[in-house]
């Protein structure tokens, strides 16, 4: 079954302008599905974090996007060309249809406001017709969804954990109800046990909702877990798409293989790694 | 096998970034640091060099207040005295004044900051309340007490208590930077190998502090310089030599306004400008080396 | 004997909450040994006290309380005893890009400990004894790499700089805190296979700190599993892992991202065992919730074995 897509992204190109032009994203094509998570697995420098950046239209100077397009399939049955978005039309386009979920995004609350007011600012800026009960129900609703008390309202990010501020962070990204979240190693800085009940509640959330995400990360047993399909990137290209049991069980490409080498099997037998991958290492070096 | 992969792998990839840094950083560096350097030089050497090539700059003659010609090329004073000399030994007068701040300024902050931050606990302590003390010590009204008690007051005294007033604000700095630097781990890893407390702060801090040291001396030179243009204006300056703030206190002192000598004050106020602005280039380009977020290039390629 | 066992050890720190000083007990009383040759693998999340640990061990930190012996001696906070102490104990730190002085040359931080410990007399010698060091760690021409600075390096090649630097004094003990967790996912095995190589040639005592229970497994012998400052589990690696006893144990092995032991891949795995049905994208299971049983069987050991070869 061919499942709608939500976001097209046709030969995207983002390049740094320097002294000379770097590319860190190369001519990228995917298409996320509607009410699918796609992960997007690399590691740091190719150009993972920069293709988030570019379909948001986020890029900054010294970055440029130098090609392709980035179509947004609206659930009204309308298209979108994101890059040719400007000014008030760009700034809906973002919070509204889609959000996103910063590395390091917890640090990101501002620490003189409490969190409410903070999510309030998101309605009176996209939603000025609601009225301030509609705001306070709204947000209540919000933190029940995500699994933080409600009296937790108006604590400051200070008072609240680690793992607390990244579900409100979610929270705000899911305040608008977009269509498209895309979450940047959103859990990378937690513990594994937080790390856990975060990326449950995004799949929780998933399945109840039906939005899309695209899921950023280095860590793809964890991406495993949660994707529908996930691809593979290195050196501003993804070498590798496919369903997640395919890059698990059939991974085709050697990059793919060697970045699945290097997560060793919490539970599997103790096999091919340190122990005899000893002697791996040392014929290696001849 | 794949730890070798990578190895050679990233091997490869950081002689590309080394090749790609070289250039683009040399060219970010340049125009500020060139220009910055430029102004100071010529006017160093104006100083050293100028006192040589003109007259005595106290020799009176009885063509006062005229206005630059062949024979005097920036015009002379009320008495006749030679601008252009003045300004010579002005400059040098100055320049000496700045140095010797600057110099007695990291000294005492070096000492004060690195010491304190590095040993921590009490001395920490009693070197960051001496530090606050002396931030708060006002140097203006403090050289006029010092004023009413010193008849003739040497360009060494002026310097002595603008240094001893303005080095606070540095160990301030200093200290900062060194407690940053005091838990990193690389100084940790000089620790665990068993250094000297001496060796850590001498090899391994001191080279690090060197950016933060730099600028506070330059900015130290800009300070002392104005500041004692300061107490020169209002008559409280060294009594015994010649610098820019004497300068102006003499041009406002001979009217030089009201009679339109324009020349008298505009040389000096001009070399003030010019140096203060000069050493603030310095000063950027200094910042831009110890800051990474002001050069985008270099940043960018950290993150991913 | 054991070459570096540790007693009771505890720490408190001093916290301040406005005028009130309070202490906050981070390690309470921990007890271990080291054995040459053999690997203990610490492990907790962030402030469990397992680094804090590291740092008593090598003398960056004053125990509040406790004992630490070195070869049967108890190690001192006085000059004297200290220096001896340092050359037999060191540490491998965790952020490669901090843990090198951005200001000296890779050689200075290998000559450094050499000089120190009176192993080397003469520049040639000085110079051979680095390049050996950096060929040990693999980092070759030994020679070209002697002459850079750190930022020329990549995060894999300054962890391996730490590494020989930690080697120079021919210790006895080593303490790696979390020395791959900076580092790209590709190369770190590539570091922990070196330091399993040295730790054998070089026969240490190994203390390896981490977060991570899959390293932690593969790598060491015997596993201490700290949650707030107590050691809540212990015991050898595979036991700790597959059976745990301890309530936290067990939700950290259960949080660890591990597709294998999910109910989708296991389903999925007898598929491809069988030859596969092509893609089996669209199935409308989708139901790759973290449900993640512990299962006391390992989770389809075969499906993780065949992950690694084509």
């Amino acid at each position: 079954m061919a499942k709608a897509p939500v976001l097209t992204v046709d030969g995207l190109s983002v390049d740094y302008v320097t002294d000379r032009s770097v590319p860190a994203v190369d001519e990228v094509s995917l298409q996320i599905h509607r009410g699918e998570i796609l992960g997007l697995a690399g590691e740091s420098g190719c150009g993972k974090s920069t293709f988030a950046y570019g379909i948001n239209q986020l890029i900054r100077p010294p970055g440029t996007i130098s090609g392709g397009s980035v179509t947004f399939h609206d659930s009204s049955g309308e298209d979108i060309d994101v890059l040719k978005l400007t000014g008030r039309a760009l700034r809906a386009y973002r919070w509204d249809k889609v959000s996103m979920v910063f590395q390091g995004a917890m640090n990101s609350l501002n620490p003189v406001i409490p969190v409410h007011a903070q999510l309030g600012d998101v309605f009176k800026t996209h939603r000025p017709e609601m009225s301030r009960a509609q705001r306070q129900a709204r947000a209540e609703e919000l933190f029940e969804f995500v699994g933080v008390p409600t009296n937790r309202l108006r604590s400051y990010a200070h008072e609240l954990s680690g793992g607390m501020r990244q579900r409100v962070m979610i929270a705000m990204a899911l305040a608008l109800s977009p269509q498209l979240i895309i979450m940047d190693e959103p859990t990378t800085a937690l513990d594994v046990v937080v790390q856990r009940d975060i990326i449950e509640e995004i799949t929780r959330l998933q399945r109840e909702l039906d939005f899309s995400v695209l899921f950023i990360t280095h860590d793809l047993p964890m991406l495993l877990e949660i994707s529908d399909r996930i691809a593979i990137m290195k050196n501003g290209r993804i070498v590798e798409l496919a369903g997640a049991e395919d890059i698990f069980f059939a991974a085709r490409h050697p990059y793919t293989k060697e970045l699945l080498r290097s997560f060793p099997s919490l539970t599997g037998t103790r096999g091919d790694f340190i122990r005899h991958g000893a002697g791996i290492e040392e014929s290696g070096e001849e | 096998m794949s730890s070798v992969l990578n190895d050679t792998m990233a091997a490869a990839e950081e002689g590309s970034i080394e090749e790609a840094a070289g250039p683009r950083r040399r060219r970010w560096r340049e125009p500020k640091l060139l220009t910055g350097a430029g102004i100071v030089i010529v006017i160093v050497l104006f100083g050293l060099l100028g006192p040589l090539l003109t007259q005595d700059p106290y020799a009176v003659d009885n063509i006062g207040m005229t206005p630059p010609s062949g024979d005097h090329l920036l015009g002379t004073t009320q008495t006749g005295e030679d601008v252009l000399a003045q300004l010579a030994h002005g400059t040098r007068g100055s320049l000496l004044i700045g140095v010797m701040v600057g110099a007695m300024t990291l000294g005492l902050s070096a000492f004060f900051g690195i010491l304190g931050a590095f040993v921590g606990g009490i001395l920490d302590e009693l070197f960051s309340l001496l530090t606050n003390i002396v931030l708060v010590i006002p140097g203006l009204p403090l050289m006029i007490v010092i004023g009413s008690y010193v008849e003739q007051k040497s360009i060494f005294l002026v310097a002595g208590v603008l240094a001893l007033t303005g080095w606070a604000a540095g160990a301030r700095v200093v200290r900062a930077q060194t407690l940053s630097l005091r838990d990193r781990d690389y100084v940790l890893a000089t620790r665990v190998a068993g250094e000297s407390t001496w060796r850590i702060i001498c090899v391994e801090i001191l080279p690090n502090l060197l950016p933060v040291l730099s600028s506070g001396f330059v900015f130290s030179i800009v300070f002392a310089i104005l500041g004692e243009a300061g107490l020169a204006f209002i008559g409280i300056g060294a009594s015994d030599s010649l610098t820019w703030g004497t300068m102006l206190a003499d041009a406002q002192n001979g009217q030089a306004l009201l009679l339109g000598g324009w020349w008298w004050f505009v040389a000096p106020g001009f070399l003030i400008a010019i140096l203060g602005c000069g050493l603030a280039l310095i000063n950027f380009s200094i910042d831009e080396i110890i800051n990474p977020k002001l050069r985008p290039a270099r940043a960018r390629k950290r993150s991913s | 004997m054991a070459t570096l066992e540790v007693r009771a050890l505890k720490k408190d720190f001093p916290v301040r909450e406005g005028v009130r000083r309070t202490l906050f007990p981070a390690v309470k009383g921990v007890d271990f040994e080291l054995n040459a040759g053999s690997t203990v693998a610490l492990v907790g999340q962030s402030g469990s006290g397992k680094s804090t640990v590291a740092r008593m061990i090598a003398q960056l930190e004053r125990p509040t309380g406790g004992e630490i012996l070195l070869n049967g001696q108890p190690a001192t906070f006085r000059r004297r005893g200290m220096r001896e102490y340092r050359s037999q104990v060191q540490m491998v730190f965790q952020d490669p890009f901090a843990s090198l002085n951005p200001f000296h040359t890779i050689a200075h931080h290998l000559e450094r400990p050499l000089l120190r410990n009176g192993r080397v007399r003469g520049k040639a010698a000085l110079r051979a004894r680095v390049e050996e060091l950096l060929e040990r760690v693999n980092l070759t021409p030994a020679d070209s790499f002697a002459e850079r600075r750190p930022h020329e390096l990549s995060g894999g090649q300054r962890q391996r700089v730490a590494i020989a630097r930690a080697l120079a004094p021919e210790p006895t003990v080593l303490i790696a805190d979390e020395p791959v967790s900076m580092l790209d996912v590709s190369i770190r095995l590539g570091i922990l296979h070196l330091l399993a190589r040295l730790q054998r040639e070089e026969n240490l005592a190994v203390l390896y700190i981490t977060h991570d229970l899959a390293t932690a497994r593969h790598f060491s012998d015997e596993i201490l599993v700290m949650y707030q400052g107590e050691v809540v589990e212990r015991g050898p690696a595979d036991d700790v892992i597959l059976r745990p006893t301890a309530e936290f144990t067990r939700r950290l092995a259960n949080a660890a991202p591990e597709p294998a032991r999910t109910e989708r891949f296991r389903r999925a795995a007898a598929r491809y065992a069988s030859g596969g049905d092509g893609d089996g994208d669209g199935d409308g299971d989708g139901d790759g919730d973290g449900g993640a049983e512990p299962s006391g069987a390992p989770g389809a050991p075969d499906a993780s074995g065949t992950s690694g070869t084509p």
